[in-house]
């Protein structure tokens, strides 16, 4: 019966902590609540989700409304058969004759009522079996939707929001909708019925008495919203208390060699135990206060209790009332108070989720990379020519980077990127992979605008060997494959030794299998760069762009490397960041970037004879090192 | 979990008040049905108002006793509770902070600041459940069961029954649901690694047009979490309704049974109302109950992780008697070293001699993984040598205070490392007492001063937590300013110049120069021209010392040596 659940609360008695993937067992009152910008739209938005489900969610609702409806009639029932019974034992015990109880009676109400109880909880099951289905295939959706999302965005999107806020939308902010739709929606929709059910059934037994336990319920409203309001404060405390401490422990703990080097133990740990002090002060008077909800809702609903138990024994001695309907009373009055305190909690998390919901419907309201055009030109056999045209291109309108800029590459050739700042090569890889659009000309392969292209044609024309790898979690040979699906073992393993990346390979414990872990920090920096480099070789694509940087590569394996690269530039257009002199002198173009800009161009010794930025660089980078060299080898 | 709980003992009598007061407290909650059956029983009965206002009055008094002692609980539960929490990760914090690499290699640092944080607070949040419901939730059961026996011993037979049948759904249903739960989070991690991966790999994975690939893939890990998601959800939603249905069922048994025992005048009635309202008091408890199942397994996990880190001994730990440190300055001597990294089938080191004094620069080369980096840790002892010996100023760095030996070394990683703070609290980090002075003195040495005059604040700059506002090369001359401002005896120079442009990095090596004319330094290199001026350059291959000597004295006798030089500075460049 539901009514016990009520009178006898108890910390963790309301919420349904047993349905989710564990929030709080205290239910979401009392903490900060983060207000949506749009309540009402997102929620419109959200409950749209439900659309497609909507003959599935009408029944979560029909069981819902019959298994609470059923389960609170119970306790009027019950009262008629107390009744019944109380009559009869007063005629017995004033020895009026003939007077018996009346068992047939009372065995016919609690028959009904036990068919009625198991009516219930087959509703009550109905409706948890079908919403579980229900909430989570509208999470499943959403999920599905936001990765699909993540696929359509430009890059733009990925270079200027931060990795982790993505991250938090797509995870945490999708956890607490699933939670919610799993569990507060039905529990909202058993609240409401609840409430509404009780104060009729209330109604119908004594307006009287009924009138007496509404006059506790302002003062369960108030102390609920006093007691929210203090802990808000607490909890905010608290939570500013635990990020403090947690990024001290985590900027401690990763600089743990700096720390150790330089004797800082003592006053890392003194910083520690003052927040440590500041979050069990906050943390505290968190827990107390919320701590009293439940003990003072359940004192306010005894106070009822208690009204109504001497209120309605006094109109059974007056004959107002029956006793049975006390009791049901009684019963009805314990429960009136539980689906105000879950309302109140309920409402803080639909509007923390409403909070998240939006947050996850900016990232897909995000504007969409233009989609390919259906009539996309293809190139069959790709040749490698690439021409710029007229390009201009900037981040931002009021820093423009490119303007007028002319290249033509022939198939096959070397074109150098040099500079002394790293921005120039993202940018060009931007351009010419279309990950950005340009402002006005056009870049063409073999003559096609890249932009009428479909994207990953365009892409599959291009191999990428940067430094910054990345591989994923998987095993070599699927890291290999990535290159090209359905790759042959064999041709995985002949791009692994054009890659010079065979031997080392067959050195790991499970070889091929090897599977790299998630930082792939189980293989060096230099094998790892060996490894894209045979993922390239793999693709077997027409253009190249090439990153020489080779730091934090011992020298062996950056031998290695520059003849993998040699080996794979061969025959194929190349664009190199260039590290190298022999590359840059050889070059068939060289491009000198500044600061993302392209400030000149033009062939080695075409550029050392302007004397201009490109000539200073040389003198004091490259010539230095030659300097340097003829110092080492003539002893 | 039950070791962990060691740490409540400062609290035991808080936590025994707390225990006093719940039992007060559902005392006077399981008191109330009696007062009712009273009040049914004498006073409606016999039509006595008088008496039923009166037992009326008392109820009251006791909601009240029962509140009071409800709220001083709960403060007392509160305070013991967090102070749980607070002392545990203080315990934790501190032997972590005294941990030495071996321990962060072995853990993991990520795992490490897990446990401080958050299973120190799962533990907690647990307690405080614990304190509240695991505490009442038998009190009531068991008090339930007295009162229930005190009204009508016979009737209880109802509850044999019923408690058996309600025990055994619960212990059915969890027992399913628990492993799944388990196993719902691990694929919640699959899915979150394939989405952090696709943010990560972007790039990569439009430039081999693999965007449908990764979504199948996403959509594989998405679909499985969903099924799995939905079994449990369906397994937990029988819970509820078989629940109410015992509590139902054995309310209808106590009336129809109870009706026969007042139909022989062996009971009351208002027994009987009070007897049903126990009766679904107990079997609420039993509910109660069964939620810190939920809760018990996640808690004990943690605490059996934070046990582990506490039961870990650092590796490293003074002597018992630790020596001073001798009369001689920046003499470091590694006598046949040899080190293991802890499970490393292959020495890191083998039997490696030198010695280095002051005003000498030594320099140290060789290919990833010839033990450069594991070298220069065995100064300041980050680990200890398997054997031989390594010597700091005439004493082994074993016998030394761990503090006393680190105060004489300036130490400058591979990774520049800075914290949350200014600039200057940067390049004060364990150098406290440095002056005003000092530190901007370290700072102009390091070529810092030009790009931190630049800042807003100057050196009262604020760093973000990470150094994430300043370049990898501003990040890496803090770094070196914060060794220099400690004006150690010997310096450690990691690989520490790289990520500086060449006209950065020739100004700050003339500046250090002047500035360490009396300490030993230590540099670890990739590029020869950065240490040809060296005094003595260690030439290491797989974890050997193949040679030492200059530059001229190498590039003569060492093939090793002239091999790396030679692969740097190809040939066209030497022409």
């Amino acid at each position: 019966m539901m009514q016990q659940r009520a009178g006898q609360q108890r910390p963790g008695g309301q919420g349904g902590p047993m349905g989710g993937f564990g929030r709080g067992p205290m239910g979401m009152m009392g903490m900060p609540v983060q207000k949506a910008k749009n309540f009402r739209a997102t929620l419109f938005r959200l409950l749209g989700y439900f659309r497609r489900q909507k003959l599935r969610l009408l029944a979560v609702l029909a069981a819902a409304i019959l298994g609470t409806v059923f389960n609170i009639v119970g306790p009027k029932i019950l009262g008629l058969a107390i009744t019944r019974l109380f009559e009869g034992f007063i005629l017995k015990l004033r020895h009026v004759p003939g007077a018996a109880i009346d068992f047939p009676y009372i065995a016919h109400v609690l028959e009904i009522l036990a068919g009625l109880y198991v009516v219930s909880a087959i509703f009550t099951y109905v409706q948890a079996y079908i919403m579980a289905g229900v909430a989570q295939h509208t999470v499943y959706a959403m999920r599905r939707q936001v990765d699909e999302k993540l696929g359509r965005l430009p890059l733009k999107f990925y270079d200027s929001r931060a990795h982790g806020d993505i991250l938090s939308r797509a995870v945490n902010d999708m956890d607490n909708i699933s939670n919610t739709l799993q569990q507060s929606l039905t529990q909202l929709i058993t609240s409401v019925v609840t409430l509404v059910g009780v104060v009729v059934l209330m109604l119908t037994i004594s307006p009287v008495l009924t009138l007496v336990v509404a006059v506790t319920l302002p003062l369960s409203i108030i102390t609920t919203t006093m007691i929210a309001k203090r802990s808000q404060t607490f909890f905010a405390r608290q939570q500013r208390a635990l990020g403090e401490l947690n990024g001290h422990v985590e900027e401690m703990l990763n600089g743990h060699r700096i720390v150790k080097a330089f004797g800082h133990e003592q006053e890392s740990v003194a910083a520690f135990e003052e927040m440590n002090e500041r979050l069990y002060e906050a943390g505290w008077r968190a827990q107390f206060v919320t701590g009293m909800i439940l003990p003072l809702m359940t004192s306010i609903g005894n106070l009822g209790y208690v009204f109504v138990a001497v209120i309605g024994g006094v109109m059974v001695t007056q004959r107002a009332i029956s006793l049975g309907d006390v009791q049901a009373f009684i019963q009805y009055a314990r429960q009136f108070t539980q689906p105000i305190t879950q309302l109140a909690s309920i409402s803080n998390t639909i509007q923390l989720t409403i909070a998240s919901a939006e947050r996850v419907f900016e990232l897909l309201d995000e504007t969409e990379e233009a989609p390919d055009a259906a009539d996309a030109p293809v190139i069959a056999a790709p040749q490698g020519e690439v021409a710029f045209e007229h390009v201009s291109f900037s981040y931002s309108a009021d820093t423009p980077l490119i303007a007028d800029m002319n290249i033509a590459v022939q198939p096959g050739r070397t074109i150098a990127i040099v500079g002394p700042t790293g921005a120039g090569k993202t940018t060009l890889v931007n351009l010419l992979m279309r990950f950005y659009e340009l402002d006005g000309g056009a870049i063409c392969v073999d003559g096609v605008d890249i932009a009428r292209m479909r994207r990953g044609e365009l892409r599959r024309m291009f191999g990428m060997v940067l430094q910054d790898t990345w591989l994923f979690n998987g095993t070599i040979r699927e890291n290999i494959a990535y290159g090209r699906e359905q790759a042959t073992e064999e041709e995985i393993v002949r791009a692994a030794r054009a890659a010079q990346a065979d031997h080392f390979i067959r050195t790991l414990p499970e070889s091929y299998d090897t599977v790299l872990n998630q930082e792939a920090s189980n293989i060096s920096q230099g094998q790892r760069q060996l490894l894209t480099i045979a993922r390239a070789f793999l693709a077997d694509p027409a253009i190249l762009i090439l990153d020489e940087a080779t730091s934090s590569v011992d020298t062996r394996t950056e031998i290695l490397i520059q003849r993998a690269m040699t080996e794979l530039m061969k025959g194929r257009t190349s664009f190199v960041i260039a590290h190298r002199l022999s590359t840059i002198r050889d070059a068939d173009a060289i491009l000198v970037m500044d600061h993302g800009r392209i400030i000149e161009q033009g062939r080695h010794e075409e550029l050392l004879a302007q004397g201009g930025f490109y000539a200073d660089l040389y003198n004091s980078q490259f010539a230095a090192r030659v300097r340097a060299v003829d110092a080492a080898v003539t002893p | 979990m039950i070791r962990l709980l060691r740490y409540l003992k400062p609290f035991r009598g808080a936590v025994a008040l707390v225990l006093v007061l719940v039992f007060l407290q559902s005392l006077a909650n399981l008191y109330l049905p009696t007062l009712m059956a009273d009040i049914v029983d004498k006073g409606i009965v016999t039509g006595d108002t008088d008496y039923i206002v009166r037992i009326g009055g008392l109820m009251l008094l006791i909601t009240l006793g029962g509140t009071i002692c409800a709220v001083v609980a709960s403060f007392f539960s509160a305070r013991s509770a967090v102070g749980f929490g607070r002392l545990v990760r203080g315990k934790l914090f501190a032997h972590v902070e005294g941990f030495s690499l071996h321990e962060f290699d072995t853990v993991g640092t990520a795992s490490l600041i897990t446990r401080t944080t958050n299973d120190t607070n799962q533990v907690q949040q647990v307690l405080v459940l614990m304190l509240n419901v695991l505490v009442s939730a038998p009190l009531l059961a068991i008090g339930g069961v007295i009162l229930a026996i005190a009204q009508d011993a016979t009737l209880a037979w109802i509850l044999v029954v019923a408690i058996p049948i309600l025990v055994l759904a619960i212990f059915l249903i969890m027992s399913r649901a628990i492993p799944l739960f388990r196993i719902i989070q691990v694929k919640i991690d699959r899915l979150n690694l394939i989405l952090d991966e696709g943010l990560t790999g972007v790039r990569v994975i439009r430039a081999f047009d693999r965007t449908a690939h990764e979504r199948r893939r996403f959509d594989t890990a998405n679909r499985d979490l969903t099924e799995t998601a939905i079994t449990v959800n369906r397994i937990v939603a029988t819970l509820f309704p078989i629940m109410l249905l015992v509590l139902n069922l054995s309310t209808i048994a106590i009336v129809w049974f109870g009706s026969v025992r007042i139909d022989r005048g062996e009971m009351q009635i208002g027994a009987l109302i009070a007897f049903m309202q126990y009766a679904l008091q107990i079997l609420f408890a039993m509910l109660m109950l069964s939620l810190m199942f939920v809760f018990l397994p996640r808690a004990a996990a943690s605490a059996d992780r934070i046990n582990a880190v506490l039961d870990m001994a650092p590796e490293i730990r003074d002597a018992e008697q630790v020596r001073p440190v001798g009369a001689q300055r920046g003499y470091v001597e590694f006598d046949d070293v040899t080190f293991s990294y802890p499970g490393a089938e292959e020495p890191a080191l083998a039997h490696i001699s030198f010695t280095a004094r002051p005003g000498q620069v030594t320099a140290i080369i060789g290919g990833t993984g010839a033990g450069k980096s594991s070298l220069v840790g065995l100064i300041p002892r980050f680990y200890d040598v398997a054997s031989g010996r390594v010597l700091v100023d005439g004493v082994d760095v074993r016998e030394l205070a761990q503090h006393d030996l680190r105060s004489r070394i300036g130490y400058v990683p591979q990774q520049a490392v800075l914290f949350s703070g200014t600039v200057a609290g940067n390049i004060r980090f364990g150098t406290e007492s440095a002056s005003d002075e000092q530190v901007r003195h370290a700072a102009e040495i390091a070529q810092a001063t030009e790009f931190v005059d630049g800042m807003d604040a100057g050196f009262a700059s604020a760093i973000a937590q990470g150094g994430t506002n300043v370049s990898g090369g501003q990040k890496q001359r803090l770094s070196i300013a914060r060794a220099l401002a400690r004006r150690p005896e010997i310096y450690v120079f990691d690989d520490s110049f790289s990520a500086l442009d060449y006209a950065t990095d020739a100004r700050l090596r003339a500046a250090l120069k002047r500035e360490t004319t009396d300490a030993t330094v230590f540099i670890v290199a990739q590029r020869v021209s950065t240490i040809m001026d060296a005094d003595q350059i260690l030439v290491l291959d797989q974890g050997r010392l193949v040679g030492s000597g200059t530059h001229r004295a190498l590039m003569e006798s060492n093939p090793v040596y002239r091999e790396i030089v030679l692969s740097q500075l190809s040939a066209e460049e030497v022409a």
